[in-house]
């Protein structure tokens, strides 16, 4: 049996930040036409390991070999010389620009007076063919979905000659159809020689496509098998050091109506229905799910329920009261908490401190602002007893949330929603990007909310969650939403059919026919 | 070498980095003044003299200060939350018309109700005009960069108007400028045989009010949250168009009252030169400041400072006084690039 070939070794990588060792002699090695998955919770370690690699971060100890040569001066572009090409989680893409444009973008000046764009294009669509990476190179990246985007990355890493492809946490803003279509495309790339690290919390996706797992865990590598020897279970216990249940959904009677939309159409800016006549109803004690490939109105569902756009035709009823004023506020002072789907640009003020983040919608509560005066000891008390109660690690009221992990921000979130016992929940993705442990802590929250009384409209495009967590479930499709179908009820299959559009004709021809 | 981000930044490096960047700019700048054939030491110490060298020297650059203060506070807070005010020019010659048309003798009231009339009148004038720029802004979506800085020239040509027609004071010997404001309206002289005024007292208030209302109000966290990420404050519910009208009045009316300054304690009278560009040198002690309302403080005195010895340096050494542009400049851009810097941590490798 031939050596295998190694294209990447990592050799007892140190990286510290101040007293942090974000990366305690981590080892490991890559092989050629392989899958590594580097599994993790946030705050492991994983995106600065990632960041070494890449070049932008300096190792304090340790060194990586490339093709069996040594990265000397950690910088992106030597590491792009040697084939490194990452996809980070948050796209690093010019939204105003085409595919093309993206992706010869930094390779290439892009107003040159005479632009070869051809011989471009060709290679383009040359690797587009050869990977099954489908996207139009003319489209301008901001009409894209996420899925695309994500396309449009790997395919800008390949055309930069990448051998060694890093995905961080690819999975985390797909639908499972686009995810199923991601792993289809490296399965093609690992057939022509690509190697590949998959940096994942999700075990299902991990144990389907990935050769070898290394488990790093608060800074130290704590475990690396190859998949054949690991099993669910022994990976889960090995990323949080514990087995941690999944917390169970208990089955309640409905409760009073809550939430109530009757046939609400909104369009968008151009004049595309982002809501096509959609209805529902929301009671105490339930969970409503809400499934769909994202783009399909989900955006426009949130935003609504959350105050920020109003229905152009339809109403939305509170407890039986048909609400005429759509407004944040209002909607807060109306019991209804809003887990905003985007943490970073809807949910926080990144270089707010965590304590001014709390009260970002209750400022203007008495026991938090007087005269206009801010009551900072309030705030600061009010803060502290929060981080305590949603064990928000490595907070301190003061510090800027920015400095946050992602699980640590959503729990900041939460906390400011479920302080104010809303009766209405509106949790839009809120585990997405989120691991294990913090996944289920936001789970619990949800239904210990349920429990307490409250209704919850859970938008997600992971169904597992959904599945384990939603009472009914619907499906989003075009602006529609399908009736709800109890979990007991539903498959994955009829659930794959809905959000594909199956079944939706009827209502569609419908709508037509009232327009 | 390798820049890296930091986590913390400690304090001394926090107010020890303007400090060299300055000192690198002296030693810049040193070059230009060689070039020119003076003598670098002797030069720099005119300079220094002509800042802060004499009772007199230290009184013209608290009066050169004092509207650069307000000026610089317009654009800080303005620039906290992302509006893009230009005109503190026209709103200072905004407020130096309305001190102008209210102080001269249309309403007389004992003085310690008539110096604070003339701010709240001018205050609200420059308020008001940026007002107009913001709501194109908010409810149109027009580029307040355009708006506000060509208004400046619209106010600009509105005083030229007005002094060269309506309001040219008779007694002036056919120079363009206003009635002289009255008696009751004159801010007090703060140390005599200077032109040293309580405007200083009233920008040094101003900026520890305003730093005030930045860190200790709702008003300061509306327009902090608008400025720093305005999708999350509308989410959480705060009223974004509200809070930057709010915010366009506050920094049109300081910018204004640095005309009351002028008007009523510097000049004692309109003219079309009581402003050698305070409105624009405003934003560049506004950024050197980083935006913090008690640093726009030190900010004015070093520039104020800055231009004053250049003046009596070109006197003494004849280097052209241009070189207080070169040296504010250069700090503006070293001061922000240390800043910058003390976020990273430099590694050799």
């Amino acid at each position: 049996m031939a050596e295998p070939e190694i294209v990447l070794r990592i050799n007892k990588i140190t990286k510290k930040f101040g007293n942090l060792v974000a990366n305690d002699a981590i080892s490991f090695s890559l092989e050629k036409g392989k899958v590594l998955s580097l599994l993790g919770e946030n705050g492991a370690g994983k995106t600065t390991l990632m960041n070494v690699i890449f070049g932008h971060y300096t190792a304090d100890e340790g060194f990586i070999e490339i093709n069996g040569q040594r990265l000397k001066a950690s910088n992106p572009a030597e590491a792009i010389a040697l084939g490194v090409g990452m996809v980070h989680q948050h796209f690093t893409l010019a939204d105003n620009l085409t595919v093309l444009e993206n992706i010869i973008l930094g390779t290439e000046a892009l107003w040159q007076w005479r632009q070869d764009k051809r011989t471009a294009r060709d290679r383009l669509e040359h690797l587009a063919k050869e990977y099954g990476l489908h996207v139009n190179p003319d489209s301008r990246v901001k009409s894209l979905t996420v899925g695309e985007k994500q396309r449009v990355e790997i395919l800008k890493a390949l055309y930069r000659g990448a051998k060694i492809l890093i995905l961080d946490e690819p999975t985390a803003v797909l639908t499972p159809q686009e995810a199923d279509q991601l792993f289809a495309t490296l399965r093609d790339m690992i057939a022509q020689g690509l190697s590949v690290i998959f940096i994942s919390h999700k075990l299902g996706e991990v144990m389907s496509i990935a050769d070898d797992v290394v488990v790093l865990r608060h800074g130290k590598l704590v475990a690396s098998f190859p998949i054949a020897e690991a099993s669910r279970e022994i990976i889960a216990e090995k990323m949080v050091g514990e087995v941690v249940p999944a917390p169970k959904r208990e089955i309640m009677a409905a409760g009073d109506l809550l939430l109530k939309l009757e046939n609400v159409q909104i369009k968008g800016t151009t004049g595309q229905p982002l809501l096509k006549d959609v209805s529902l109803n929301l009671s105490r004690h339930q969970i409503l799910g809400v499934a769909g490939v994202s783009g399909n109105g989900q955006k426009a569902l949130s935003d609504l329920i959350s105050g920020m756009i109003k229905p152009d035709e339809g109403s939305l009823s509170l407890k039986g009261t048909r609400v005429d004023h759509f407004d944040p506020r209002d909607m807060i002072a109306h019991g209804i908490g809003r887990v905003p789907e985007d943490r970073h640009t809807e949910g926080v003020v990144g270089d707010f401190s965590i304590k001014e983040n709390l009260v970002l919608e209750s400022y203007e509560e008495a026991r938090f602002s007087r005269w206009g005066w801010l009551q900072n000891n309030t705030i600061t008390d009010h803060a502290k007893r929060l981080i305590a109660a949603f064990d928000i690690r490595g907070a301190d009221p003061e510090t800027a949330i920015r400095g946050l992990s992602g699980g640590n921000m959503q729990k900041v979130i939460l906390a400011r929603v479920l302080d104010n016992n809303p009766e209405i929940i509106l949790a839009n993705q809120p585990t997405r990007g989120l691991d294990v442990g913090a996944a289920t802590f936001v789970h619990e929250k949800l239904f210990s909310a349920k429990a307490a009384g409250a209704g919850v409209l859970m938008i997600s495009e992971d169904l597992e969650e959904l599945l384990a967590v939603s009472d009914r479930i619907s499906v989003m499709y075009h602006g529609q939403i399908s009736e709800p179908i109890p979990v007991e009820d539903v498959t994955l299959q009829q659930l794959g059919l809905l959000m594909s559009g199956e079944g939706f004709h009827s209502s569609s021809r419908e709508s037509h026919h009232a327009a | 070498m390798q820049l890296e981000p930091r986590l913390h930044t400690p304090l001394w490096m926090t107010l020890g980095a303007p400090i060299i960047a300055v000192l690198f700019v002296l030693v810049l700048c040193g070059g230009l003044i060689s070039w020119a054939g003076a003598p670098l030491f002797e030069s720099y110490i005119a300079l220094f003299k002509g800042a802060f060298g004499s009772k007199f020297a230290i009184a013209e650059t608290l009066v050169r200060a004092t509207p650069l203060m307000l000026t610089g506070l317009a654009a800080a807070v303005a620039f906290r939350a992302k509006l893009w005010n230009i005109g503190g020019e026209g709103q200072l010659y905004m407020g130096a018309l309305a001190a102008t048309y209210f102080g001269t003798g249309l309403v007389t009231l004992p003085a310690p109700l008539m110096i604070p009339f003339l701010f709240f009148v001018g205050a609200l004038a420059g308020g008001f005009l940026l007002l107009v720029p913001t709501l194109l802004k908010t409810r149109l979506n027009v580029d307040e960069v355009v708006t506000t800085l060509l208004l400046n020239f619209i106010v600009l040509l509105l005083a030229n108007y007005l002094l060269f027609g309506p309001w040219k004071d008779p007694m002036a010997m056919g120079w363009p400028q206003g009635a002289p404001i009255i008696d009751e309206g004159i801010l007090p002289n703060l140390v005599a045989k200077t032109r040293l005024h309580g405007g200083l007292i009233f920008a040094v208030i101003a900026s520890v009010c305003v730093w005030i209302v930045m860190t200790k109000t709702k008003w300061g966290l509306e327009i902090r949250a608008v400025g720093l990420n305005p999708e999350a404050a509308r989410f959480g519910g705060i009223p974004i168009n509200k809070t930057i009208l709010r915010t366009a009045l506050i920094s049109g009316g300081l910018a204004a009252c640095a005309g009351v300054t002028e008007v009523a304690g510097t000049k004692e009278y309109l003219t079309l030169d009581i402003s050698p560009g305070f409105g624009y040198t405003g934003i560049a002690v506004a950024m050197l400041a980083g935006l913090n309302p008690l640093g726009v403080i030190v900010a004015a005195l070093f520039i104020a400072g800055i231009y004053n010895g250049a003046d009596s340096m070109s006197r003494a050494m004849d280097v052209s006084n241009y070189i207080a542009d070169v040296i504010t400049a250069a700090s503006l851009l070293m001061v922000m690039l240390a800043v910058m810097l003390t976020r990273m941590r430099i590694r050799f490798s």
